[in-house]
């Protein structure tokens, strides 16, 4: 099974869908979402390092992606808004990447792979590499995920409870740098933010507790990657932007329906 | 047995000489108090005086520059934050609010529930609260940690007259049943001088502190709450006039 290109593709959807669905409700709860796309673009840089110096891109990814995390965190409440310095940050690590990449001489790497992902060329050790990474941001939240919500309530009833909020962002963080490592081959980039927040978008109208909201959304992205994955091979599209487009119409169709059903309640 | 020394003998917690600092700024200085168990302290000053300062250093939320803060092991804190506001992407019903960070048997849920009057509110989203709704559901959660010490932040902020009289009443309850501490902020001076055991006055430091009618006559107190001060004043003697009248004939001799 494992040796049909298709079906290698379709399991490192439902990972990569499984893992980014219930981190992105907290990115969304805690309007990080500027932070995922700093993050995710910073992962470019990972792999022109990781080119440069030989090591794995997996490695490299998650290392410039955890330093970028940090950066954020110790220089916001230094004077500047966070939205400004989120903006300055998230669009610097892209240039920065692209023209590092440049850098690299000798092997010509698929820059387009890199930006828009490539789920149709994941290999064996690939798709090992996702689905452990998976397995880790689940577990991770799970662990944390009573001690996750409280700070993200409130940061005073967090203390006043014993949880310290600072020690949970940093779960989110490092989760946040998993997932951007895993997804990159998945949905590139550029767009991994998307897969983080559009899910949580879609699950929010019909959810009235978080974890309803998660499972929703987990539901929704492991169906947008796979159902965009055969769309995109039916179609000959671009596999990454056809998984976030098709996220995008269910996004509508969420949006719409609980609209609508919200006008039926009222009359 | 020995009798335990000092007067801290029985205190759940105790400042001495506490001090923050933001940066260069100081918002606290040498702060000492004692809370124990079944006693009132309230806190007043004015804006900017320092309150909530104090109640997040007291949680842990803010590093003391100086001083230290003494914990009695019996110490467990219940929390009412002034406000809490809630994401509107954040889906949240009351059952599971009250369910963060422990859980918590459903029978001790609907007692918590109840105590704070909040029992009907069970199944209600947090987004569509009223303030006074969403106070009682914070007093509940506070509840069901069973705290020695409940730390009020300007619990009734928002609320009108009447509310702020049955909250401060459901707080006067669960003092005398469960004997734990209260410390509240308030900016509701009529409230505290009728339930505080010790008020403490508080400009950045301790201005003034004591029982309420003593802290009230004090110049410190006249000079930070001048123009209020004469009608709360009326308004406590008042209230008296009605059980103790020779009390008021000295206070008016």
């Amino acid at each position: 099974m494992l040796d049909d290109f298709m079906w290698r593709a379709a399991l490192a959807g439902l990972g990569v869908g499984l893992a980014a669905a219930p981190l992105g409700c907290f990115v969304v709860w805690r309007r990080m979402a500027y932070f995922g796309d700093a993050t995710a673009h910073a992962a470019i840089l990972g792999v022109a390092l990781a080119l440069l110096w030989n090591i794995s891109i997996f490695v490299g990814v998650i290392g410039i992606a955890l330093l970028m995390a940090f950066c954020v965190s110790t220089l916001s409440g230094k004077g500047y808004a966070m939205d400004t310095l989120l903006g300055v940050m998230a669009h610097s690590a892209l240039a920065i990447g692209l023209v590092a990449v440049s850098f690299v001489s000798g092997v010509r790497i698929d820059l387009h792979a890199y930006l828009f992902g490539d789920i149709l060329a994941v290999g064996k050790s690939d798709l090992a590499i996702i689905w452990s990474g998976a397995v880790l941001v689940i577990g991770l939240m799970l662990w944390r995920w009573q001690a996750l919500l409280t700070a993200t309530l409130n940061e005073e009833l967090a203390h006043a409870s014993h949880i310290n909020p600072r020690r949970e962002q940093l779960v989110l963080t490092v989760a946040l740098a998993i997932v951007v490592a895993v997804a990159l081959k998945v949905v590139g980039a550029l767009l991994i933010a998307a897969l983080l927040i559009i899910p949580a978008a879609t699950a929010r109208p019909f959810s009235r507790t978080p974890e309803q909201m998660a499972l929703l959304a987990a539901l929704v992205a492991m169906a947008a990657t796979t159902g965009g994955l055969g769309a995109a091979y039916t179609f000959d599209t671009p596999t990454g932007p056809t998984i976030v487009s098709l996220a995008a119409a269910f996004f509508v169709i969420s949006t719409l329906a609980s609209q609508g059903w919200q006008r039926l309640a009222r009359r | 047995m020995f009798s335990r020394p000092s007067a801290t003998g029985d205190a759940l917690l105790t400042t001495e000489q506490l001090t923050v600092r933001f940066g260069q700024q100081p918002v606290l200085d040498n702060i000492n108090l004692v809370l124990r168990p079944g006693r009132i302290l309230t806190l007043i000053g004015p804006n900017g005086s320092g309150k909530s300062t104090l109640v997040k250093t007291l949680i842990g939320a803010i590093k003391p520059s100086a001083g230290r803060i003494i914990r009695s092991p019996d110490l467990s804190v219940g929390y009412v934050p002034q406000r809490l506001h809630l994401d509107p992407t954040f889906p949240m019903t009351v059952r599971r609010f009250i369910n963060l960070p422990k859980r918590h048997a459903s029978h001790e849920i609907g007692e918590a529930l109840e105590q704070a009057g909040a029992e009907h509110l069970l199944n209600a989203a947090m987004n569509h609260l009223s303030g006074g709704q969403l106070q009682r559901v914070l007093l509940a959660r506070a509840l069901l940690s069973r705290p020695s010490l409940l730390l009020l932040d300007e619990a009734t902020q928002g609320l009108d007259h009447r509310g702020v009289a049955e909250f401060y009443q459901r707080i006067e309850q669960i003092r005398q049943r469960s004997q734990c501490a209260v410390l509240m902020v308030s900016h509701d001076l009529h409230v505290v001088m009728r339930t505080a055991d010790h008020v403490i006055c508080l400009n950045g430091h301790i201005c003034c502190e004591g029982q309420p009618e003593r802290v009230a006559s004090s110049p410190q107190y006249q000079a930070l709450f001048g123009d209020q001060t004469a009608s709360t004043l009326a308004f406590y003697r008042h209230q008296h006039t009605s059980h103790h009248d020779e009390e008021t004939l000295r206070h008016a001799g």
